[in-house]
């Protein structure tokens, strides 16, 4: 991990209160796998004091053909005073930014193999680890379920479709897919799936807590192996202050050291 | 001139009175990538006690104006597993390590940590957290501290004075009516320094939920919000008493590290600033260095206490 002052190449606003911010920061995003966060100081005032940490969401070139990634990208939200100044932050500006940070998802099970599947699981902001995941796992079986409350917060539709998966949608409202939770969908993905036994299956989810604890549910229920992204409050982001535990079955456990990605299994 | 940046704490010499406080620098290893950790002053340990603590219930932190709360609950692998896996890359960093130590049951265990820590070469001197206000809540409420009894702080302090020769420092508490009168016990019983502020007892509520945003209700307060604070007890205890102070509380840049010689500190130690910039005590330490110079001081010693009223 790296601490450096990066630039700012891109901030906009993509879709209601999402915003999408590119940053050039080629130390970090060179480490980068996927499920790592970068912590980032948002102001130089003592508001907000900590530093905020977001999901790289996927690693950039700045032209085809070039391979070294030079960029990391993040997708916000705006919920509070940190990301509202996040918004404010123009190109060119600079960004004070810690990264990569954290264990990422261990995706060589799936990565290159034909035997298996892939299911990601993104709820509301969840999907930003996910595509660059997505990107990265070459195997050819990949479904991506995305949830959110109602359409226009369903994020990242395009970018799971080209990095080749089959997306299936659901939302609270019905407005887009499937009506009901993003886990109704799991399941039945994984009871037609199960009756070919063709494929072994992997989850891997990001987004809020009870989607997590009911694809977690799922899981065992159907033995399948599955990764989870957890997201903690925390105050250093680096392993030093025990802020950020989770209760795991081996006791606490930091969520930006030990995590974010823990195996769904080992969750209490 | 090259001003001289070396104090003494007890028969501890510093090459440079800068450290990092306990519980905000885990034990080194976390910061290694950021910076030479060979130029720290001292390195002081998240608090370890004899058997191991797992901590509070998450959630442990939360931001409030200008500061920090955090009820972590001295989460430490307990001394025996700490002396063989987080010692030997401690020992390896040629800085002088600070053990901070805390008792989950009365003086005794105060006792029997000293003794062990006594054995430890490395040990550069033991600092006895009798302050944290994360450990034994009554029903919910913060705990009653050693540190605000000035009896109860001599005689911790004096019984572990019987069995080490080692630099003791006391770790005091900010949350109680007179500072100089616990300083003064701990004087009395034995110790070399004074170590001010811990964290001082706070909360905050999440109104939405009507829920306190720490899950054991109360934690410890740290970061700028507290500096005034620390700083008027730094000052105060200078007066009273003979010890040096190695004072912390809200430190976050040069100027506030400097408030704190000023006001009568020997040594500061920076504690949740290396949250927010990991290397944050080596550009302090630089920076301590260039206001001496610039201001043709020639050591931090002069600098201690020189308040002008
Ligand atoms: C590993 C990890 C990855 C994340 N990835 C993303 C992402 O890709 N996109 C995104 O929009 N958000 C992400 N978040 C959440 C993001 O950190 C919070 O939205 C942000 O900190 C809110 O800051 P604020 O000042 O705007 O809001 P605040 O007013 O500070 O707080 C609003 C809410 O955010 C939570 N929060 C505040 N500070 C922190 C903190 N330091 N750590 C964790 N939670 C906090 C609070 O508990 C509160 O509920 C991630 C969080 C973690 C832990
Ligand atoms: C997350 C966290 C954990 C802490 N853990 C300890 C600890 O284990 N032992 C201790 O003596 N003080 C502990 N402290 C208190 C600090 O050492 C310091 O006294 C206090 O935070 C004030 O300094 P600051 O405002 O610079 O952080 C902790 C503080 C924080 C923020
Ligand atoms: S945020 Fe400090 S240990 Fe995880």
């Amino acid at each position: 991990m790296v601490q450096l002052k990066a630039k700012i190449i891109y901030n906009k606003k993509f879709k209601g209160d999402y915003w999408h911010c590119i940053i050039d920061a080629p130390l970090i995003a060179k480490k980068s796998i996927p499920g790592q966060f970068v912590n980032i100081k948002l102001s130089d005032t003592l508001e907000p004091f900590l530093r905020r940490p977001f999901s790289i969401h996927r690693i950039g070139s700045p032209a085809k053909g070039n391979f070294l990634p030079k960029t990391i990208e993040i997708l916000y939200k705006i919920i509070g005073q940190g990301t509202e100044i996040l918004s404010g932050r123009k190109k060119g500006e600079y960004l004070d930014i810690i990264g990569p940070l954290g264990n990422g998802f261990d995706y060589t099970r799936t990565h290159e193999h034909t035997n298996t599947r892939t299911i990601l699981v993104a709820g509301g902001m969840g999907v930003a680890p996910l595509v660059f995941l997505s990107e990265k796992i070459k195997a050819k079986a990949k479904v991506a379920l995305i949830g959110a409350r109602t359409k226009a917060q369903v994020l990242c539709e395009k970018e799971f479709k080209n990095s080749g998966c089959d997306v299936k949608i659901a939302t609270d409202d019905g407005s887009a897919g499937f009506k009901g939770k993003v886990t109704e969908l799991l399941r039945q993905v994984l009871l037609t799936n199960s009756r070919t036994h063709e494929l072994t299956n992997y989850i891997y989810a990001c987004g809020p807590k009870p989607m997590l604890k009911a694809v977690a549910g799922i899981a065992k229920k159907y033995r399948v192996s599955a990764q989870i992204s957890l997201e903690e409050h925390m105050a250093c982001g680096i392993g030093a202050c025990l802020g950020c535990v989770v209760k795991t079955k081996t006791g606490y456990k930091r969520a930006c050291k030990d995590g974010p990605v823990f195996e769904a299994q080992d969750i209490i | 001139m090259k001003p001289n940046l070396s104090v003494n704490i007890g028969k501890l010499k510093l090459k440079n009175p800068v450290m990092v406080a306990s519980g905000t620098f885990g034990y080194a290893e976390e910061f290694s990538d950021f910076m030479d950790l060979k130029k720290l002053g001292a390195v002081v340990t998240k608090t370890i006690t004899l058997n191991p603590r797992q901590g509070n219930s998450p959630p442990r932190t939360c931001e409030t104006p200008a500061g920090m709360l955090n009820s972590i609950g001295l989460e430490n692998p307990g001394i025996e597993v700490f002396i063989r896996e987080k010692l030997p890359f401690l020992k390896k960093l040629g800085v002088p390590i600070i053990m901070s130590v805390a008792s989950e049951d009365g003086p005794e265990e105060f006792v029997a940590l000293a003794k062990r820590m006594d054995k430890i070469k490395e040990a550069a001197a033991i600092e006895l957290n009798i302050s944290c206000p994360n450990i034994g809540h009554r029903s919910n409420l913060p705990p009653k501290l050693i540190s605000q009894d000035p009896k109860a702080t001599y005689k911790v302090v004096n019984s572990v004075r019987k069995v080490t020769q080692k630099t003791l420092i006391t770790k005091l508490s900010p949350s109680v009516t007179s500072i100089s009168e616990i300083a003064m016990a701990a004087q009395a019983a034995g110790s070399d320094a004074i170590a001010l502020i811990n964290t001082l007892s706070g909360m905050s509520i999440d109104v939405e939920k009507r829920k306190p945003k720490l899950a054991v209700v109360t934690g410890g307060l740290s970061g700028p919000a507290i500096r005034p604070i620390a700083l008027k007890m730094v000052w105060e205890a200078y007066n009273k008493i003979k010890l040096p102070i190695i004072g912390m509380g809200g430190i976050i840049d040069i100027s506030s590290a400097l408030e704190f010689f000023i006001a009568g500190a020997s040594a500061i130690s920076i504690g949740t600033a290396n949250f927010v910039n990991p290397k944050i005590s080596i550009e302090i330490m630089s920076g301590i260095r260039k206001y001496l110079a610039r201001n043709k001081i020639s050591g931090i010693e002069k600098l201690i206490g020189s308040l002008k009223i």
